[in-house]
Order: C-alpha cells, then sequence, then structure tokens
C-alpha cells in the first residue's frame, strides 16, 4: 500500500475529533449547557470542569462540544445548498459554453461574489432575525458561486475531450452528456475544493455568531463564546482560549485533508511524488 | 575523432530498466537516424546525452563528446555544455517556446548565457536567418503566437543551432507538422548540420523519414539497439528480424476485396461551416472565418473515401459536420436519403458513427468497457436489454480481435492499439452504415497500425460499412480507400479514385502534397544512386 500524505493524517485526525466531539455532544456532555450554577461561575480549568466555567457557571467544555455541533451543523447545511445549487448552474453554464445563457449565469455569479458576506448576512438578518438557520442561508449563498464557478472551469477543458464527442455521436444530450460523463470526472475537484468551503464555513459561522448574527443563546456558539469572553479575557482567559484552539484546529484540519486529499487524487502531483 | 560515442549505456527509472546496454557512434557530419516505436527508448537515449533524465533515473555506461565522458561533469558543468555543444529540438513546437517572450530574446538568451560580452541579438538574427525566419520579413521583437508551426519549429532550431553546436539532437522534430512544412524542416536541418560540420541526432518513428535523411540508422526496440548500419545497406539486407516487422508494417497495405460500389450512404451537399471571429468593432456584422467552403461529397455503400489535406484545410470540421456535431451555416447533410440537419433524429445518427483521433482520450476513464462499447444503444429504439446488450458487446469485443472478458475492465488497462479497438467496437456495434475515422491511426505506432489497418479492411468488407477516411497520412488513405478527396483552405481541389489520384495527380496542390510525402522505397533508390554515382 502506498503511504498517505502526512496532511492526509494529521487533517483527517482533527476532522474527526471534532466530528467525534459534536456527536457525542448530541447524547452526553459532562454537564448541562442549558443550566447555570452561579455558585462555581469562573472557575479555572481543573478537575471536575476540564475547561474552566464561564460567568453563569457552565462548563466550558461542554460548551465547545455543543458548540461544535452548531458549527458542524451551520457548516454542511451551507455547503450543500452551495453545491446542489452551484454544480448544476456550473454544468449547465459549461453545457452551453459561449451562449448568453453561459454569459447570464456567470455574471450573476459575480454579482454575488461583489457583496460583501457580512453585509448580506445583516441583510438576511435585519428581515428574518437573527438565528442559525439565516446564517446557513447567508453563508450558503456565498458557497454557490464558488462551487459554479470551480465547476464550470473544471468541466470546459472536459467538453472538448474525444469521449464526449463519442458520448454525442450516440446521440446524448448535454443534460445526459453532464451528468454521465463530465460530473463523475470532476468529483474529486469538488470533494477537495467542499472540504476546504466546509472550513471557511465554519470561520464565517463564528464570524456571524461573533457579532450577534448567528445561532440565539441557549445553543452554544463558538463564535458567540468568544465574544462574551472578550469582557473577561483578564479574569477569565480560558474563556477565550478554548473556543479559539477549537476554531484553529477544526479549520486546520479541514484545510490540511482538504491539501491531503487534493495530493492523493491529482494524478499529475502523485506522479511527481 | 568520433564526436559523439554511447557505450553501454544502461538507465532504470525507479529500478526499471528502461534502456539496455546502448551502444552506437556519431561521426563529425554525419546524420544518424534512431528509430523505434514508443517505449522503445529511444528519446531516453537523446534524454541520457543531454543528461536531462526524469528524476528516480539512474544511468550506467558512458556517453562521450569529443572523447570526454560526461557523466564525469557536474550539473553546471552540463549546463555549461547544453546550448552550446550540444543543441536539442523537441518534438512540440506549440510548447517548446515560451509563449511571453520574443523569438528574438529566446534565441538571445542562449547566446548571452554561453558567450557574455558578445552582441546577442546580432548573432540571435543570424541564427534565425539562418534558419530560415529573415529579420526583414520576421523582425526579433516578434511573439511565438504570430507565427506558424512551421515558424516556431525554425525559432527552435534557430535556438539549438544559435552557437553552432558539435552535436544536435532532434527528437521528432517534425511529427507535429505538416508533410510539406516537414520537408523544408528536414532541409534545414540536413543543411545546417552540414554546413557547420556537426553531428546530427535524428529521432523519429518514421522509416520513410530517416531513410530520407540519415547516413546511418540505428533500430531500438524495448529499450535496446537492435540493428545499426548504413541506411541504404541496413534497409536492403534487414538481417534482424524486428527491422524486416518495422519495414513491413512502414510500407503495410491491408488485403481488401473489392464490393461493388452501392447505393448512397451519406452526401453532403454545399455544406458551409463558418467560425465567428472576434468582434473588430462594436456595431456592425461580427467577422467570421468560413472553415468549409460550399463542399459537396457522397459516401456510397460498398467504398471507403479518403479525405486527405494538412492541418486547418477544414477536414476535421467537415467531419464533425457530417457527423451533426456542429451546426450548418448552409446546405445540408443526407445519410441514407433523409436530411440529417435537424438535431435530435437519434434513428438516422444510428447509422453514421465516429472513431477518433486519440486512443487515450476517446474514453470516460471512469466507465468500465462494457458500458463504454455499449454507449450508442442509447440510439436504438426499442433499447436492447440489458442481457442482450451485454452479448453484442461480447460479439463486438470479439470481432475485432480482443476477449468477451475484456468487457468488465477498465480502459487504462488497455495499450493504445486495443483501445483504438474498443473506439471501434463502440463505433460498430449499431450496425452503421457508414464510420468517419477522424486521424484514426495517426497516433499508433507503424506496427500496431497496420494490424489495425487489416481490422479495418476486414470490418468493412464483413459488415458491409463504409468509411469516410480523415487524415494528414497520404500512405495510410491510399492503403484503404477506393476514392481520395484532397482539401485545401476549406474547398474540395481534387477528387478521383485513389489508384488514378496518386499516380497521375492534376491538382497543383495536389502534387505538391505527394512530392513532399516521405517515400520510403524511393529514398532509398536515391541514395543508392548517391553513392554508385562516380564521385560522390
Amino acid at each position: 500500500m502506498r503511504r498517505l500524505p502526512l496532511a492526509l493524517w494529521v487533517g483527517g485526525a482533527l476532522t474527526l475529533l471534532f466530528f467525534g466531539l459534536a456527536a457525542l455532544s448530541v447524547v452526553w456532555t459532562p454537564f448541562d449547557v442549558t443550566k447555570l450554577i452561579v455558585s462555581s461561575r469562573l472557575k479555572p480549568p481543573g478537575a471536575p470542569y476540564l475547561f474552566g466555567t464561564d460567568h453563569f457557571g457552565r462548563d466550558v467544555f461542554s460548551m465547545v462540544m455543543v458548540g461544535a455541533r452548531t458549527s458542524i451543523m451551520v457548516a454542511v447545511v451551507a455547503v450543500a445548498i452551495g453545491m446542489t445549487v452551484g454544480v448544476p448552474l456550473g454544468l449547465w453554464a459549461a453545457a452551453r459554453r459561449g451562449g448568453w445563457l453561459d454569459e447570464a449565469i456567470m455574471r450573476l455569479n459575480d454579482l454575488i461574489f461583489a457583496f460583501p458576506s457580512l453585509l448580506l448576512a445583516i441583510l438576511i438578518t435585519a428581515t428574518f432575525g437573527p438565528g442559525a438557520v439565516n446564517a446557513i442561508i447567508a453563508i450558503g449563498i456565498f458557497n454557490i458561486p464558488v462551487f459554479a464557478r470551480l465547476t464550470r472551469a473544471g468541466a470546459l477543458p472536459l467538453w472538448t475531450r474525444d469521449f464526449v464527442l463519442a458520448a454525442r455521436v450516440s446521440g446524448k444530450g448535454a443534460g445526459r452528456i453532464s451528468a454521465e460523463h463530465i460530473l463523475p470526472n470532476l468529483s474529486s475537484l469538488l470533494i477537495v475544493q467542499g472540504t476546504i468551503q466546509f472550513s471557511l464555513a465554519i470561520l464565517a459561522e463564528a464570524g456571524l455568531s461573533y457579532v450577534g448574527l448567528g445561532a440565539q443563546p441557549p445553543i452554544p456558539s463558538w463564535g458567540r463564546m468568544l465574544n462574551e469572553a472578550q469582557t473577561m479575557i483578564y479574569v477569565a482567559p480560558w474563556f477565550a482560549i478554548f473556543p479559539g484552539i477549537a476554531i484553529v484546529l477544526t479549520v486546520l484540519g479541514l484545510n490540511l485533508l482538504g491539501d491531503g486529499l487534493r495530493d492523493l487524487t491529482d494524478p499529475k502531483l502523485r506522479r511527481a511524488r | 575523432m568520433t564526436l559523439l560515442s554511447i557505450r553501454d549505456l544502461s538507465v532504470s527509472i525507479h529500478g526499471a530498466p528502461v534502456l539496455h546496454r546502448v551502444s552506437f557512434d556519431i561521426e563529425p557530419g554525419e546524420v544518424v537516424g534512431v528509430v523505434g516505436e514508443s517505449g522503445s527508448g529511444k528519446s531516453m537515449t537523446a534524454l541520457s546525452v543531454m543528461r536531462l533524465l526524469p528524476r528516480g533515473a539512474a544511468a550506467t555506461g558512458q556517453v562521450l563528446l569529443d572523447g570526454e565522458d560526461l557523466s564525469a561533469r557536474t550539473e553546471p558543468g552540463m549546463c555549461a555544455l547544453r546550448g552550446d555543444r550540444l543543441g536539442m529540438v523537441f518534438q512540440e513546437p506549440m510548447t517548446a517556446l515560451n509563449p511571453l517572450r520574443s523569438i528574438g530574446a529566446q534565441v538571445a538568451e542562449v547566446i548571452a548565457r554561453h558567450r557574455p560580452g558578445v552582441d546577442a541579438d546580432r548573432l540571435a538574427a543570424e541564427a534565425l536567418a539562418r534558419a530560415g525566419l529573415p529579420a526583414a520579413q520576421f523582425p526579433l521583437t516578434r511573439h511565438p503566437h504570430d507565427l506558424s508551426g512551421g515558424q516556431r519549429q525554425r525559432v527552435v532550431i534557430a535556438m539549438a543551432t544559435a552557437l553552432r553546436p558539435r552535436l544536435v539532437i532532434a527528437d521528432e522534430p517534425t511529427t507535429a507538422l505538416d508533410v510539406t512544412t516537414q520537408a523544408r524542416i528536414l532541409d534545414l536541418l540536413r543543411g545546417l548540420a552540414a554546413e557547420d560540420g556537426a553531428g546530427l541526432m535524428m529521432i523519429t518513428h518514421d522509416l520513410a523519414v530517416v531513410a530520407g535523411i540519415a547516413d546511418r540508422v540505428v533500430i531500438m526496440k524495448d529499450g535496446a539497439v537492435v540493428e545499426t548500419g548504413e541506411t541504404a545497406t541496413l534497409f536492403r539486407r534487414m538481417r534482424h528480424p524486428y527491422t524486416r516487422a518495422l519495414f513491413a508494417a512502414s510500407t503495410h497495405r491491408p488485403a481488401r476485396h473489392g464490393r461493388a460500389p452501392g447505393a448512397e450512404v451519406a452526401a453532403l451537399d454545399a455544406v458551409v461551416r463558418e467560425h465567428p471571429l472576434p468582434r473588430r468593432s462594436l456595431w456592425g456584422a461580427r467577422p467570421s472565418f468560413r472553415a468549409v467552403d460550399r463542399v459537396s461529397l457522397a459516401v456510397r455503400s460498398g467504398e471507403n473515401v479518403g479525405l486527405v489535406g494538412e492541418s486547418g484545410c477544414g477536414k476535421s470540421t467537415l467531419a464533425r459536420a457530417l457527423l451533426a456535431l456542429e451546426p450548418l451555416q448552409g446546405g445540408a447533410v443526407r445519410i441514407m436519403g433523409r436530411d440529417f440537419a435537424a438535431p435530435g433524429a437519434p434513428v438516422i445518427r444510428r447509422d453514421v458513427q465516429a472513431v477518433f483521433q486519440d486512443p487515450y482520450g476517446s474514453f470516460n476513464p471512469r466507465w468500465r468497457v462494457a458500458d463504454l462499447v455499449a454507449e450508442p444503444f442509447h440510439l436504438m429504439r426499442p433499447r436492447p436489454t440489458p442481457r442482450d446488450a451485454r452479448r453484442k458487446v461480447e460479439e463486438m469485443l470479439e470481432a475485432v480481435g480482443l476477449s468477451a472478458g475484456d468487457a468488465t475492465r477498465f480502459p487504462h488497462e488497455f495499450s493504445g492499439g486495443q483501445r483504438q479497438r474498443i473506439a471501434i467496437a463502440r463505433a460498430l456495434i449499431t450496425a452503421p452504415k457508414l464510420v468517419v475515422l477522424d486521424e484514426a491511426v495517426s497516433a499508433l505506432d507503424v506496427s500496431v497500425r497496420a494490424r489495425i489497418l487489416d481490422l479495418l479492411a476486414d470490418l468493412s468488407d464483413r459488415l458491409d460499412v463504409s468509411y469516410l477516411f480523415v487524415s494528414h497520412d497520404l500512405h495510410v488513405v491510399r492503403a484503404i480507400t477506393d476514392r481520395v478527396l484532397v482539401m485545401q483552405a476549406g474547398e474540395i481541389v481534387e477528387e478521383g479514385a485513389t489508384e488514378t489520384l496518386f499516380s497521375d495527380p492534376r491538382h497543383p496542390y495536389t502534387k505538391a502534397l505527394l512530392a513532399a510525402t516521405p517515400d520510403l522505397e524511393a529514398a532509398l533508390i536515391a541514395r543508392e544512386a548517391a553513392q554508385t554515382a562516380p564521385g560522390a
């Protein structure tokens, strides 16, 4: 068996760790994160509070676990929105390459790209009120042009390949060719980009929660924990440090995983190794 | 003194042997042709001399240039040699030049690297003029995209010969070029080598080219030299069986049983195909380039028709128009008497199928052979049941010389020739009346090509299918067609029965094409005549 790249190992392990914590938090957390125990507020890390407690006496470790669940949920749905809308748009644009439809789709993408994501998130929150669902929608919309562009760019050279010509000679239409020939040959590209977008979505969710536009109390979220912790940074630094570390390690892990997957699936890089 | 002497050169890459005890010499002023099929190690030999082997390669043996063992040189020592005493010309002129730098700068770069302090621009202009690009018509400030393929190859040659190297290595320098261009580039290479008294190592797969240019020939197979000798003597005696096989394959003509031409299968009627060009101004009509200009042709059942011409003449565009893959700007395509221009005509489409050039790009790498070959069943009404489809696929695989068990394998498990057999199976599975073969054998080695041509000839007789054989290779077209059309700049300039047209061409363009095509037998006769002539 070939040796897997180190990036893939480290990235995979970190990603698994956070998915595992998030999954575990559904059935068990060391302490109930909705229960406020004022007597044990602002306890430093140590038994029985692994990461210490916050100003309401909640266990920070439990909050990081549940916060991972929030982040992962938001990121999964947002990337899924980006993929399910963006990939077909990209395939459609590539199938009509050079035509007015291609132009229309791609210029619409440019338009979305031109908006600062935070501005749109504020717009959505202002209209529909803050909440995890609206954060998902805002982040999801910004994933659409990323996947649409990538899919189109990957599909264009495939459309000139002889096997696509052969499929056309077999009487297959653009839709069927896109589904049978183009999309399967883009899968590795999309998986890698999906991982990268996943990490960006986690960052975006943390950012939106930090400014109060993401998940609302009492649901814990990494971004909001940072927000609440910043006023107490000298009194209870652990309250800021642990969610910060969680964000850094998750994003780093996903990026390493994405890089590792790319190295593994790109035949050009594989040969160079 | 011997200019280049390769002694017992063995090379392995990551432990896999690619060259085995290769030995041959090149004298000053001598042209040595290194001939072999893909994987024979001819390019590896050239790269070993230049010490440009890929990473992971280990070489043993000696490469002596003017008596000096190059393996003793360090990498900076080799850099001082490359471009100065060793020049190299590559196959693909499109990628051998940096698209962002002017041709003068690219040639001057070589000169300035080795002769600091000289007027590099003046010498670059001289080198380009020597290569047939005089500064008056081709200023040094031109960029590669302004030039044709042949002109770009002249720039590459100017770079390789600017410092009058002792040895020029040309690796398939004309394979990517048209025949008329090829003839001129070969003349240029030979002329420059003779002028400078340099040795020329000419690597090629084409025996006719090598017979025309080389004084001595080295034949390679599977990383080893099988035979070497003076050109005419070697091809007349042919001691080694592989040399004989190679010779037979390059002059091979498949056995064909004539069939009586019957009803018209496909016809093009004054077909026009235009490509839009970029807008010149915001107003006014968009200019367009007419790739196919009112071309009419007909293919009848029982006959194979060839379509020849140089690159850019519109022959591939015409083939695609016939397959209704591109919209027409005028005229009509009829298949079996029915109009084919209307899109979504699956019933007609199954009567015309195609085989494309690239055996590696013709298949979706994620599909199995059974699904690939069965793809045209999409056109059948009603669709065959999976069991029927599978049975037909297996029959067809056996008909093209593969086995039924190959159906479950993936395309990357097959060689180039086998893949082209799979492509032929796919094209024939719907029992079409016409198959368009667009350069279908051009990417194959000569021995593989000979077998594929046999297969095609046999299938056309057995299955009563006609071919439209699109190719730039006149030998191949002559071997397999009954009638030929010659295309130039979007128009058919001459048409006639294959043998008549080849023996008695009428149009000047056809004559030029035929004259430029290297011919093995003619080259050998000329070589022998030169040897026996007094004073030669």
